[in-house]
């Protein structure tokens, strides 16, 4: 027999962070795809409204790389559950087994999901490579950003990427790693539903109110 | 190329520009207006014009040499089109050119001789143009005048030059000589001769306005511009088409041309939308155009190629589409067609986990129920 404990696991930075970037996801993704393929939206050439929706963009832009640092700062103050550690958890024998069982739960091979607090093994790997994804977004984003003012503060320090990627590559980067994530948000969706339903931890009012029910033995 | 200055530049260095201009019945008031636009052209302000009109007075002709390697001769093309100043100016008065392939009247080894004087008599003086990519690839043989190759000529005239400038999107980063599969190694000036000092201005073809804003500064500065990362003057090359383009309010207002020939179009609408790669390319076509200042791509109607960019041809097509062909796909499918795709198997993926979790009861976590 076991205990229900509520256990705050969420800091307030964690989840700050998380509603700031699925937010400013939906707001990039929806006006990114209107500067992608823009078609004619405008009565009179007075009207502004790519000059609006670019302006929404690269604000929100600047929020969401706000948002991505703020997270990655507090992996390294915050508690357990945030710490960078929760994210790497293939460097030990230990978190690749947990990986793996988590892995087999969603294969269908094991019946029981994998006991855990925090994030699970593979979710946590999992946001590592959905991070590195956001800095790409944040690089690409205002490496190309930076082009209005060559030897600007943005472009001085994003200017470089021109050298490595050509500038055509550089946009196709963007829009691509933008589809990776509208796929990863699908992902996620499902997985913190299915986790709700079969963990059982309350796992979808966790990332609202920051308190999950572990099970401990009693 | 005539008796003017023809062998050797350096003999009749004494006579100022304007002397010489006078005897070709070059006004001085089109000289002057020729200084106002090489001013304008350089974006230094108007009361330098002055400065400029002295400073072409007095200075010594430079001796320069035009190399031609693997082009087609556009860059010529231009040059003999400018329109300030005219062909004569530039060629035969203002710069003393004693090499140049297409329009020398020495041929063979004669004119190599030539080459060969203004190397020895000229050691760090002169400049250097190139026209065309330089291929490496088998030594270079690939491209050989008078016998030897273009990198090892280019290696010999480039290193011993004053400054060394590229005309052209060949000269300057490969051009579509480079293009993939790139069979001759192309590259361009630059990447051919490390460690000199190269002036990259790219075009397709080269604006040979700026070509003349270029020589002009030198000539008025006794030094070569400001250059970005890639070597290209800022003067020339500082700003991108798109932010000082003639339709840029129909792009913040939102008007687009989306079919050619379409109302939009007829309206002088926005090209973005149909390929156009102004917002990728830096370049002052918008403000110094071509054919004296006549008109350029984008004012007659069909979006920029981005000829002056890097791997142009590689990374710039397809023309008429925004974004490049994703590599490993078909030629048809753009990057928001893979994209949803990714998103709809991904919905697919788990919206079939979903249903197979549904059906399965008993997979949760142990004694829930009592809890």
């Amino acid at each position: 027999m076991r205990k229900l404990e509520n256990r705050y696991v969420w800091e307030v930075p964690v989840r700050a962070t998380h509603w700031i970037n699925m937010l400013s996801i939906v707001i990039l993704s929806v006006t990114g795809l209107f500067i992608g393929a823009a078609t004619t939206v405008a009565h009179s050439t007075s009207d502004y409204t790519m000059g609006w929706v670019r302006f929404v963009h690269f604000t929100t832009g600047y929020i969401f790389a706000t948002s991505v640092v703020s997270r990655i700062y507090w992996s390294f103050v915050g508690n357990r559950y945030a710490s960078w550690r929760e994210f790497v958890p293939f460097v030990t024998a230990d978190g690749r087994r947990r990986m793996m069982q988590t892995f087999r739960y969603y294969l269908f091979i094991d019946r029981t999901p994998p006991d855990v607090v925090g994030h699970n093994a593979l979710a946590g790997a999992t946001y590592l490579l959905v991070f590195l994804l956001y800095l790409l977004m944040v690089l690409t984003g205002f490496a190309l950003y930076g082009q209005y003012a060559p030897g600007g503060v943005v472009s001085r320090l994003t200017g470089w990427l021109f050298l490595v990627i050509s500038n055509q590559g550089v946009r196709l980067a963007h829009h691509l790693t933008m589809w990776l994530l509208i796929a990863f948000a699908i992902h996620h969706v499902y997985s913190a539903w299915l986790m709700d339903v079969k963990e059982k931890g309350g796992v979808i009012s966790s990332i609202f109110g920051g308190y999950k029910s572990i099970r401990v033995k009693g | 190329m005539d008796e003017h200055s023809g062998g050797h530049g350096n003999g009749n260095g004494q006579a100022s520009i304007s002397q010489l201009l006078e005897e070709r019945g070059v006004s001085r008031r089109d000289f002057l207006k020729f200084c106002s636009a090489m001013t304008a052209a350089l974006a230094l302000p108007a009361t330098f014009a002055p400065r400029v009109a002295r400073a072409l007075d007095e200075v010594k002709r430079p001796t320069l040499v035009w190399l031609e390697y693997q082009s087609c001769t556009g860059d010529t093309e231009a040059l003999l089109r400018t329109a300030n100043p005219t062909v004569a100016e530039i060629v035969l008065d203002i710069l003393s050119v004693d090499y140049a392939e297409t329009i020398m009247a020495a041929a063979g080894h004669l004119a190599e001789e030539n080459l060969d004087k203004v190397l020895k008599d000229e050691k760090g003086k002169y400049l250097v143009v190139v026209e065309g990519a330089i291929p490496m690839k088998d030594g270079g043989v690939y491209c050989c005048v008078g016998g030897r190759t273009a990198l090892d000529r280019a290696r010999e005239v480039c290193g011993g030059a004053a400054a060394t400038i590229a005309v052209g999107t060949c000269a300057s980063f490969g051009g579509i000589p480079a293009a993939a599969p790139n069979p001759t190694g192309a590259v361009g000036v630059r990447d051919a001769v490390p460690g000199v000092t190269v002036v990259n201005m790219p075009g397709c073809p080269l604006n040979a306005d700026n070509l003349s804003a270029l020589v002009v500064h030198y000539l008025v500065f006794g030094k070569l511009p400001e250059l970005d990362a890639i070597g290209r003057p800022l003067f020339a090359y500082g700003k991108r088409i798109h932010d000082n383009c003639e339709r840029r309010a129909h792009f913040d207002a939102g008007q687009y041309v989306e079919k050619w020939g379409d109302e939009g179009h007829r309206n002088g609408y926005c090209l973005y939308h149909m390929g156009c790669k102004g917002p990728e390319t830096f370049h002052n076509c918008p403000t110094q155009r071509y054919n004296e200042k006549t008109s350029w791509p984008v004012g007659s109607g069909h979006g920029c190629a981005g000829c002056s960019e890097p791997q142009f041809w590689d990374t710039m097509t397809p023309f008429y589409r925004r974004l490049p062909h994703v590599p490993g796909f078909g030629i048809e499918k753009t990057a928001d067609r893979i994209g949803v795709g990714v998103a709809v198997a991904t919905a697919a993926v788990f919206g079939a986990h979903g249903v197979v979790s549904a059906m399965r009861h008993k997979d949760t976590s142990d004694e829930t129920k009592e809890d």
